[in-house]
């Protein structure tokens, strides 16, 4: 099948994004609105603790409330809204995030807990400006509709192909002894915990199946 | 969630004694705890991190049995080049719960201790014996279809949600656990889950800032290992029912037999009923259906969960054809 031409609306939509965020950084880290947001933060509470989070290859060290989620942090403290918020109660998938190599749900992760980690976001796959493979063939089949979930979606996809690569079984795998092929089956069955309130699970088995294959379909 | 003050345990000794104070609870995965801090039906003063303790590895035994860490994630167990050959109902059982990603985060020790999913425990308008102690049991008379059938008492019917723990019960695995005074025991899994009683909101045996460390497997018993669960939907879904069965035959008579079942009780359910009634019969489908009928003699229903006693029964009856073989 011939693929269609790349994504250039996207490509365009996220470095407006970036574009944003870089802006938004520059504007806390002036110094007048520093101070500003120290001020109101402690009249708060004092209860805080310094974090250094490892994001995307950046080290960034915030103050954090402890009750900070992983997702709020990456979120509302870093500008990184790739990752979303969908039921904030490990439920649903969307905020699905990277770390030291394993997905997880940042919802129910603290941060104070991952000082250190390596945390990798939707933001982080992309690489030299092109997107991965994995985000490019969601683009090429169709793998969303509203695109909510997708950001969670390629996250737990990137790292399944590393699970089974890693030989994990599933709960669908016949004989967890053994090392199972990458079926629709078990591809279905791994991406459990992302839900797609659009349905849109064929297209997203189809395209985590041609990354898995390693090429085109 | 309420505030409250985070600590990185150092050590054992000092996690322990960190989680000995009044409101003080250990953190580990989180997948549970942080979930019911949002909801503030758990509102802990103290927090202590023990995620960085030295409770992570999978180690045989000299017996020729298994020690998975408290710590080990529910993902690294099974996983494990040993669990699954040796264990693969616990690999299955632990696969059937969660999601990858919740897998990924959640330890031994937490699943163990997680909270039951009853609708009205996390319902904070509504009354709840074991979130308020003597508000009194929303879901005697209210849709209680998630909720247990055996071994549970007027003032709480919560059923626990663990598959990893039914497993674990099959195979008589022992919880090792250290004390604020140093002080380590062993018990058995079936004896680590108070009954609920008129003190639903006291689950375990263990005291404060007692730890988990470690859960002990003996040697694999004879015979096939199948984990079944029935749920609403395929995948990430809680049990309304499951088994966990090990059965060896020989020339057609079962020999040997482990039963266990999840969803149905306020702990994982070990049935010494359906173990004796299995032993020295012929094979069949008609036995191991009685097995199940003498596993839920004393079963009750409240409603909306009476199902769960004949799909008990039915699902025993197909785990164990698959375990031995007979179609």
């Amino acid at each position: 099948m011939q693929s269609p031409t790349p994504p250039r609306a996207l490509t365009s939509r996220r470095r407006f994004l970036e574009t944003g965020g870089v802006a938004t950084l520059a504007l806390a880290s002036s110094p007048a609105i520093a101070e500003i947001a120290e001020q109101s933060s402690s009249s708060r509470s004092r209860n805080t603790e310094s974090v250094r989070l490892t994001v995307n290859g950046r080290q960034h060290a915030l103050d954090l409330d402890p009750r900070t989620t992983l997702l709020d942090a990456l979120r509302e403290h870093l500008a990184l809204t790739g990752t979303k918020k969908g039921c904030d109660q490990g439920q649903c998938g969307a905020c699905t995030v990277i770390v030291n190599g394993q997905r997880i749900n940042s919802c129910l992760a603290l941060a104070v807990m991952h000082a250190g980690d390596e945390i990798t976001t939707i933001e982080g796959l992309v690489e030299d400006g092109d997107l991965h493979p994995m985000q490019a063939a969601f683009v090429r089949h169709d793998g969303l509709q509203c695109g909510y979930c997708t950001p969670g979606q390629i996250c737990s996809a990137v790292a399944l192909l590393a699970e089974h690569k890693a030989g994990w079984p599933s709960y669908v795998t016949a004989d967890v002894a053994t090392a199972p092929a990458l079926t629709d089956a078990e591809i279905a069955e791994r991406m459990s915990g992302n839900i797609c309130r659009c349905s849109a699970y064929p297209n997203i088995v189809a395209a985590i199946r041609d990354v898995a294959e390693g090429g085109r379909s | 969630m309420k505030p409250f003050r985070y600590e990185r345990a150092s050590g054992v000794a000092a996690a322990c004694a960190a989680a000995a104070r009044p409101a003080a609870k250990f953190v580990a995965g989180g997948t549970n705890l942080v979930d019911l801090m949002k909801l503030q039906i758990e509102t802990p003063a103290h927090l202590v991190d023990i995620s960085a303790l030295p409770l992570s590895d999978i180690e045989e035994t000299a017996e020729g049995g298994l020690r998975i860490g408290a710590l080990v994630t529910n993902s690294t167990a099974a996983a494990d080049a040993t669990v699954r050959r040796r264990y693969p109902l616990l690999s299955q059982a632990i696969l059937a719960g969660a999601s990858t990603q919740l897998r990924n985060k959640a330890t031994t020790g937490g699943n163990l201790l997680q909270r039951t999913r009853c609708p009205y425990f996390y319902d904070t308008t509504k009354p709840c014996n074991k979130r308020v102690p003597g508000s009194g049991c929303a879901a005697l008379g209210g849709i209680n279809r998630m909720n247990a059938v055996l071994g549970v008492s007027d003032d709480c019917i919560a059923a626990h949600g663990s598959d990893m723990a039914v497993a674990m019960t099959a195979l008589s695995a022992r919880i090792e656990t250290i004390a604020p005074d140093g002080a380590t025991r062993t018990i058995p899994i079936d004896a680590f889950y108070r009954p609920p009683g008129n003190t639903p909101h006291i689950e375990t045996v263990l005291a404060p800032g007692e730890l988990i460390r470690s859960v002990l497997l003996p040697p694999p018993p004879p015979g096939r290992q199948v984990y079944r669960k029935v749920r609403d939907r395929a995948s990430y879904a809680f049990a309304l029912v499951s088994a966990a069965v090990i059965v060896a035959s020989d020339n057609g008579l079962v020999n040997a037999a482990r039963v266990a079942f999840g969803g149905i009780s306020y702990k994982p359910w070990r049935s010494v009923e359906a173990e004796a009634a299995l032993i020295g019969v012929t094979a069949t489908r008609e036995s191991f259906d009685a097995a199940g009928v003498s596993a839920l003699r004393d079963a009750r229903g409240y409603g909306y969960n009476d199902f769960k006693i004949p799909l008990a029964r039915r699902t025993l009856r197909a785990t164990l054809a698959v375990a031995a073989g007979v179609i």
